[in-house]
């Protein structure tokens, strides 16, 4: 894992790539291309930061490169944005509690 | 995927609120468990049981925005912007916040194996542990 995850991901055209792969199972810079607004050599580049992520193998069928998602590291990282927006969910709370409590007995530190 | 926001309405007024987000006193509490010191733009937080880190504060507006990077989150491999937004609605508080920055990471392979490892049973166990302190927060 060289490629920050979260660079391959800040992109849209990637995104919307992996969209299209998970959607359908599998996928080439071909059929990747007719489905989205960039041409096929931009998705070849945009392949080519997926896969040094870590987020889409490719596989050889026949003549044709298929491309899958590789989940683990998508998995690994929506577990990490869940843990740390439960975090800031607990620390808002706790501010509510304080605000709140000191609002009750008026009073101010 | 590459910031997290979150937002909470609060029944207090907005320069009630101000005061608890930023003030070292009420950061010691609900953000720190062990105390907050500000020296110029610096915050050092202080929690028993993970050390310090410093809050280097970008923006401060009072009583609508206060921002800081800080890099608590990923040890050693960057910072990320934390910026809190205070609105009066009615007679309280819309309070949100927003982390950004992960893009600009260089991820590290320790650190890759360290998420994997905590995606199945580590993070239900650290916000167990974060849930207990919420409730155990002195109002």
């Amino acid at each position: 894992m060289t490629e920050d995850v979260f660079t391959a991901l800040a992109d849209p055209t990637r995104r919307s790539i992996l969209d299209l792969l998970a959607t359908h199972g599998h996928g080439t810079a071909t059929s990747l291309a007719a489905e989205l607004p960039v041409s096929r050599p931009a998705v070849i580049k945009h392949l080519a930061v997926l896969d040094r992520a870590g987020l889409v193998a490719a596989r050889r069928h026949g003549r044709e490169v298929r491309f899958v998602v590789q989940p683990a590291p998508l998995q690994a990282t929506a577990a990490w944005m869940s843990r740390l927006a439960a975090e800031w969910d607990a620390r808002l709370a706790a501010v509510k509690a304080l605000a709140e409590a000191a609002e009750d007995d008026g009073s101010r530190e | 995927m590459d910031s997290i926001e979150r937002e909470i309405v609060i029944g207090a007024p907005v320069e009630r609120v101000w005061d608890i987000v930023t003030r070292p006193e009420h950061l010691g509490r609900w953000f720190g468990d062990a105390g907050a010191e500000r020296d110029g733009d610096t915050i050092t937080m202080t929690w028993k049981e993970h050390g310090t880190a410093e809050l280097r504060i970008v923006r401060e507006e009072p009583p609508s925005t206060f921002a800081y990077r800080w890099d608590a989150n990923v040890g050693g491999i960057g910072d990320t912007l934390v910026e809190f937004t205070l609105a009066a609605e009615g007679d309280g508080t819309r309070l949100r916040v927003v982390e950004s920055g992960w893009e600009s990471l260089a991820t590290s392979a320790a650190e890759q194996e360290r998420l994997r490892e905590g995606n199945v049973g580590g993070w239900k166990h650290e916000l167990g542990d974060l849930e207990r302190y919420v409730q155990s927060v002195p109002v």
